[in-house]
């Protein structure tokens, strides 16, 4: 089955443009494999994947990928620095209990790392607890309370914040709306931030 | 788990037939020549005509070669028969599998009670020792017989999956991929433990009398307590309680020491059966080879898979305390050091070790698409498949 590049989501659509052809990558945290599959499908990635589900492991297996059952969390020790052209962490970085050593064991492993996550500060969420005085649900946000697997709620203010403290180089970033990129504001009307980040410092990046 | 089985009905093979092939001499890794060896084997499917559809199923350590289908009149089928046969895991419609008796064996391939040429008798304990790599040079005969340059993949669970990392390490250019399962590239001390304690409880037994017993009485008590001490270890503490509760078999009749809870019954019954089937001999032999396997040969991970091309799958049970899924991994980092293309699943059980025997469904679903997947890299060449 031929799939359309429009008809893919967003934030693969731009982490698929960001990572050229030919590249090596490593998914942390790739639920059932879209992503990593059209990686190795389109940009003839190669590489694997880490899923602690195993449901979704799976379904990784039915797409034929290299997929390794386990936790992110339990390090990365076993590859060698810089082994990576790029490590993502799209949407499983916000679920990881310590952040912090993932992420640098990841800008250790990775030549660089893209990370997407959902941007807390985006204005319906905003809103909701100012005006509704409830936890946000909406299109960035979508779980209940009692049912998110969201451990860490962070806006793309705080991210890019974060990266400024840990002299983490941001190189590239995009921020998404329900449909479309958005240059205005991002930390208030977007409900996803990507970045491409690096540990490297060669260049600094003003956004 | 969601959508995995396809729903198309599965088949049954048709009666199957055991084979054997002998060959003049092996020299083993101890450096000793065995000769002449036969090896029983049985096959199903068929090979294409590029020879590329072929699969090695290895047996654990009381199995056989018959793997699937039936014997003319028996109504039991092989041991892997849920993942053998038509529209299953390994679809005989589109792969060619092949199951041999290991050496040592009691199953037709040569073995302790097999007849020395040398004296005419049973070799019993003049049988020497023996490796899994030895077993897997036997195998590797019979796949040159066979007239099969390079297997789609070794398979198998326990010390099957030995025999798949051994293929893996040893004949790296003969394989497509491996896929170990609920398995370990080296025994810890506790599996040592219990397979010593299987082998003292034959030697024990008077009737095994130094091996020597093929013209009287087996050591059937000892053998039957040796098969017990496994089946506790191929069951966990769940799937036991499940099975046989606290459930008592009978009222004792003022006897003492009889089997009053089903589990005693059980596993004497096992231990009963075993004896029926298999040899003590080959139970010492086969458990020292597996003792002394050393997946990577005392090498590195790099060193020992530098030839390696294979994809690899490793599986493991949630449950299985005999072969943890720690070991597994040992053998999934090893992989991923050797920069393989390496997948690793552990697979929700509540079964123990015996889970590879019995999670059908799940390891159906990982073998079928990653058999599928090598299969056709192989044979299409214009990138189509990933």
């Amino acid at each position: 089955m031929a799939i359309r590049f429009d008809d893919i989501q967003l934030d693969h659509r731009i982490i698929l443009e960001w990572v050229g052809a030919g590249v090596s990558v490593l998914d942390l945290g790739c639920g059932s494999g879209e992503l990593l599959y059209l990686l190795i499908k389109r940009n003839k990635a190669r590489g694997h994947g880490i899923e602690i589900n195993v449901e979704e492991i799976y379904k990784c297996v039915a797409k034929g990928l290299n997929i390794l059952h386990g936790n992110i969390e339990d390090g990365l020790e076993d590859y060698k620095d810089q082994s990576f052209d790029y490590v993502i962490l799209n949407q499983s970085l916000q679920q990881i209990r310590r952040v912090e050593p993932v992420l640098q064991d990841a800008l250790r492993v990775g030549k660089k790392v893209i990370v997407g996550f959902p941007n807390f500060a985006y204005y319906r969420s905003r809103l909701q607890i100012l005006f509704k005085g409830k936890t946000p649900v909406n299109a960035a946000l979508p779980y209940q309370w009692y049912e998110t697997p969201n451990l860490h709620f962070l806006s793309i203010l705080d991210f890019i914040e974060y990266c400024r403290k840990q002299k983490i180089d941001i190189k590239q970033t995009a921020f998404l709306g329900t449909s479309r990129r958005l240059y205005l504001f991002p930390n208030v009307f977007a409900q996803t931030g990507i970045f491409l980040i690096s540990s490297k410092k060669e260049q600094s990046y003003a956004i | 788990m969601t959508n995995s089985v396809t729903e198309k009905s599965l088949g049954r093979l048709s009666v199957v037939k055991r084979k054997f092939f002998t060959f003049n001499e092996l020299i083993l890794e101890n450096g000793e020549t065995l000769g002449p060896i036969t090896i029983a084997y049985e096959t199903y499917g068929q090979l294409n005509s590029y020879r590329s559809n072929a699969v090695l199923v290895h047996h654990a350590l009381s199995g056989d070669a018959h793997a699937a289908g039936y014997y003319e009149g028996e109504k039991d089928p092989g041991w892997w028969d849920s993942m053998i046969g038509p529209g299953k895991a390994f679809d005989t419609n589109e792969y060619f599998v092949i199951c041999s008796n290991v050496l040592g064996g009691c199953k037709g391939s040569t073995g302790p009670s097999s007849i020395n040429p040398k004296s005419g008798k049973p070799y019993a304990l003049d049988f020497p020792l023996i490796t899994i790599g030895d077993i897997v040079n036997c195998q590797k005969r019979l796949i040159d017989y066979l007239g099969i340059e390079q297997l789609l993949t070794v398979v198998g669970g326990s010390m099957g999956g030995m025999q798949a990392l051994s293929w893996l390490v040893n004949y790296p250019e003969r394989i497509r991929s491996a896929i170990p399962i609920a398995t370990t590239a080296k025994h810890s001390p506790q599996q040592i433990a219990f397979n010593e304690a299987g082998r003292l409880a034959i030697m024990a037994d008077p009737n095994w009398n130094f091996g020597n017993y093929y013209e009287s009485k087996p050591p059937a008590k000892g053998l039957a307590v040796a098969r017990m001490i496994g089946h506790i270890t191929y069951m966990s503490d769940v799937s036991m309680a499940e099975k046989f509760g606290r459930q008592k078999k009978w009222a004792s009749q003022g006897e003492k020491f009889t089997a009053d809870f089903e589990v005693e019954g059980y596993l004497r019954y096992r231990g009963d059966n075993f004896v029926k089937r298999f040899d003590a001999n080959t139970y010492l032999y086969i458990t020292k080879a597996m003792d002394h396997f050393d997946g990577f040969d005392g090498k590195s991970a790099q060193e020992a898979f530098q030839h390696v091309k294979a994809k690899v799958m490793v599986i493991a049970f949630k449950s299985d305390w005999l072969y943890p899924a720690y070991q597994s991994q040992e053998i999934v980092r090893a992989c991923k050091i050797a920069d393989l293309g390496i997948s690793y699943c552990e697979i929700e059980s509540t079964y123990g070790h015996d889970a590879f025997l019995l999670e059908i469904e799940e390891e159906s679903h990982l073998i079928r698409h990653f058999l599928k997947k090598v299969f056709y890299d192989y044979e299409v060449i214009d990138g189509y498949s990933i």
